[in-house]
C-alpha cells in the first residue's frame, strides 16, 4: 500500500474542508472496503480523512414515520437495534447477513452506500423502502442515488450523514449468498409502502435497481404466487465464475418470492 | 511521522507510525505481540482477529491511526498468568487446533460469539464462524470447544 496523509476530522464541516483542501482525498469510515482497496492499489488518494471521531454520525432514531440511521452506524448496530427490529425487521435481517461478525462490527451503512458495490446488500433496502440519503449538502431520493457500478449521485467531497427509511406496512429480504465472500449473488428487498409496492434488487446487475414488473404484479398484495412465471431478462446482468447472467436472472424471481414467504 | 496511543491488553502504549501502518503491523512489529497472525491480508480469513473496544475485528483491515485512543485486546491478554482463559482451555481440551495458525483469531472470534449470543446452539456457532477460515481441523472440534467454553464462561 502506498502511503498517504492521514487526517482525522473533528466535525462534519472539518471533514468537508479537509477533503476540499487536499489534492485528492477520500473519506474513511469503517475501512472494510477502503483498506483492502488501498492495499491492492486500486485507488491511491493523497489524503485519507477519517470520520471515526464524528459521534454525531452514529446512532438510530425514529423521526415521524421513518427510522433514521447515522452514516457511521455499524451493520452490527443496525442488525441488533430494538428500534429497527420492531419497525423494519427486514432491514435488521439484511444488516445481519452482511459479511461476517468482524465485518459487521466495523463496516458502516454510509460507507456501504457511498461505495455502491454491485453486490452490496443495503442498496436493495434503500430502493425497496424508498429511503432518503441525507448528506452535508442536501437530501437525495433512493431512485436518484445509485447511478452506476461503484457510482452514486454524490458529488466530490459530499458526505453522507444519515439515511432515512420510511417504515413500511410489510417488508421482506432474501439473498443468495456467494459461498466464499458472503456478498449476495442476488438479493431482493420487497416492501409494501405508503407509496405502493417497491422491489429493490442487488447483485444481479452492475447497479442495484427496481424490478418494476414485480412491483406491478404485487400491487394487489404481497402474494408470492403473483410472481410465478414472470420472466426476468438476463440482458446486461452480471456474469462471473459464481453465476451466469441467466442464473442471476432466475434468482431474481426466486429471491423476491422467498422475501415474501414463497 | 504521526504518533498513535492506545491501550493494548490493559497497558497504555504509543508509537510512531505511517498513515498506512495497519493495526496488525503495529501489534506485531512495533509491540512484538506476534500472537495475532496474518493469514490472507485480504480480510477473508480472520486469523488477525482482535477485540477493539470489546468487539471482534480484523486487524489486517484497520489502520493503526484509525484506532488512536482505542482499547485493544489480543490473544496475549487472555490468560491470567498460567491459567488459560476458558476459551483457550476448551480449545486445548477439545483438540480444536492442529497447526495452530488460525487459532488466535478463532479464539478471539469465539469469545465475541459467546459474548453476543447468550443461548448458543451449534448452528449459531457454525454460522457466526463465517469470518474465520481453518485449513486443518474441519471445524468440528472448534465448534465443540466453543460450545463447551460457552457453558464455562456462564459459570
Ligand atoms: C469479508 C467481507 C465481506 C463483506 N460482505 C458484504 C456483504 O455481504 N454485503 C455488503 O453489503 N457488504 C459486504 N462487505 C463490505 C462491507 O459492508 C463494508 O463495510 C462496506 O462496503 C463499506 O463500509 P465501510 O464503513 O467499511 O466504508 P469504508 O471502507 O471506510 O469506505 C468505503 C467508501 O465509502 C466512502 N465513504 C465512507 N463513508 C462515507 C460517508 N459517510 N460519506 C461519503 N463517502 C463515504 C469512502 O471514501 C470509500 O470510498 C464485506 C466486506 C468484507 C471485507
Ligand atoms: S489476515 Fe486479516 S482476515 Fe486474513
Ligand atoms: S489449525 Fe491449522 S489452520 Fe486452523
Amino acid at each position: 500500500m502506498y502511503d498517504f496523509n492521514y487526517q482525522r476530522a473533528s466535525s462534519i464541516e472539518d471533514a468537508a474542508s479537509k477533503h476540499a483542501a487536499a489534492d485528492d482525498a477520500r473519506y474513511l469510515a469503517g475501512g472494510m472496503t477502503m483498506v483492502p482497496v488501498l492495499k491492492q492499489r486500486l485507488d491511491q488518494p493523497s489524503d485519507v480523512v477519517d470520520l471515526g471521531g464524528l459521534g454525531d454520525l452514529t446512532g438510530i432514531s425514529e423521526d415521524g414515520g421513518a427510522i433514521v440511521i447515522g452514516a457511521m452506524t455499524t451493520h452490527h448496530d443496525v442488525a441488533t437495534s430494538d428500534l429497527v427490529k420492531s419497525k423494519i425487521p427486514a432491514l435488521a435481517d439484511l444488516a445481519g447477513t452482511i459479511g461476517d461478525p468482524m465485518v459487521r462490527n466495523r463496516g458502516t451503512i454510509g460507507g456501504s452506500l457511498a461505495n455502491n458495490d454491485p453486490a452490496a446488500s443495503y442498496p436493495a433496502a434503500v430502493l425497496g423502502l424508498g429511503a432518503t440519503i441525507r448528506t452535508n449538502k442536501r437530501s437525495i431520493e433512493a431512485d436518484d442515488f445509485f447511478t452506476g457500478m461503484f457510482d452514486t449521485a454524490l458529488e466530490e467531497g459530499e458526505l453522507i450523514t444519515a439515511v432515512s427509511f420510511p417504515v413500511p406496512e410489510q417488508a421482506g429480504y432474501k439473498h443468495f449468498p456467494n459461498p466464499a465472500s458472503r456478498f449476495p449473488i442476488v438479493g431482493a428487498f420487497v416492501a409494501k409502502t405508503g407509496g405502493g409496492v417497491r422491489v429493490g434488487i442487488t447483485g444481479a446487475s452492475p447497479c442495484a435497481y427496481r424490478q418494476s414488473s414485480f412491483e406491478d404484479a404485487l400491487s394487489g398484495g404481497l402474494d408470492p404466487e403473483s410472481l410465478k412465471g414472470i420472466e426476468v431478462s438476463s440482458d446486461g446482468m452480471n456474469s462471473d465464475i459464481h453465476a451466469s447472467a441467466e442464473y442471476r436472472a432466475h434468482l431474481v424471481n426466486v429471491m423476491a418470492r422467498r422475501a415474501i414467504g414463497g | 511521522m504521526p504518533s498513535v496511543s492506545m491501550t493494548v491488553n490493559d497497558k497504555q502504549v504509543s508509537g510512531e507510525v505511517e498513515g498506512r501502518t495497519l493495526l496488525v503491523q503495529f501489534l506485531r512489529e512495533h509491540l512484538g505481540l506476534t500472537g495475532t497472525h496474518v493469514g490472507c491480508d485480504t480480510s477473508q480469513c480472520g486469523a488477525c482477529t482482535v477485540h477493539v473496544n470489546g468487539r471482534a475485528m480484523k486487524s489486517c483491515s484497520l489502520l493503526a491511526l484509525h484506532l488512536d485512543g482505542a482499547d485493544v485486546q489480543t490473544i496475549e491478554g487472555l490468560a491470567d498468568g498460567d491459567t488459560l482463559h476458558p476459551m483457550q482451555e476448551a480449545f486445548r481440551e477439545h483438540h480444536a487446533l492442529q497447526c495452530g495458525f488460525c487459532t488466535p483469531g478463532m479464539v478471539m472470534s469465539a469469545i465475541g460469539i459467546v459474548n453476543d449470543n447468550p443461548d448458543l446452539d451449534e448452528k449459531t456457532i457454525r454460522h457466526q464462524l463465517e469470518g474465520n477460515i481453518c485449513r486443518c481441523t474441519g471445524y468440528h472440534n472448534i465448534v465443540e470447544a466453543i460450545g463447551a467454553a460457552a457453558e464455562d464462561m456462564k459459570g
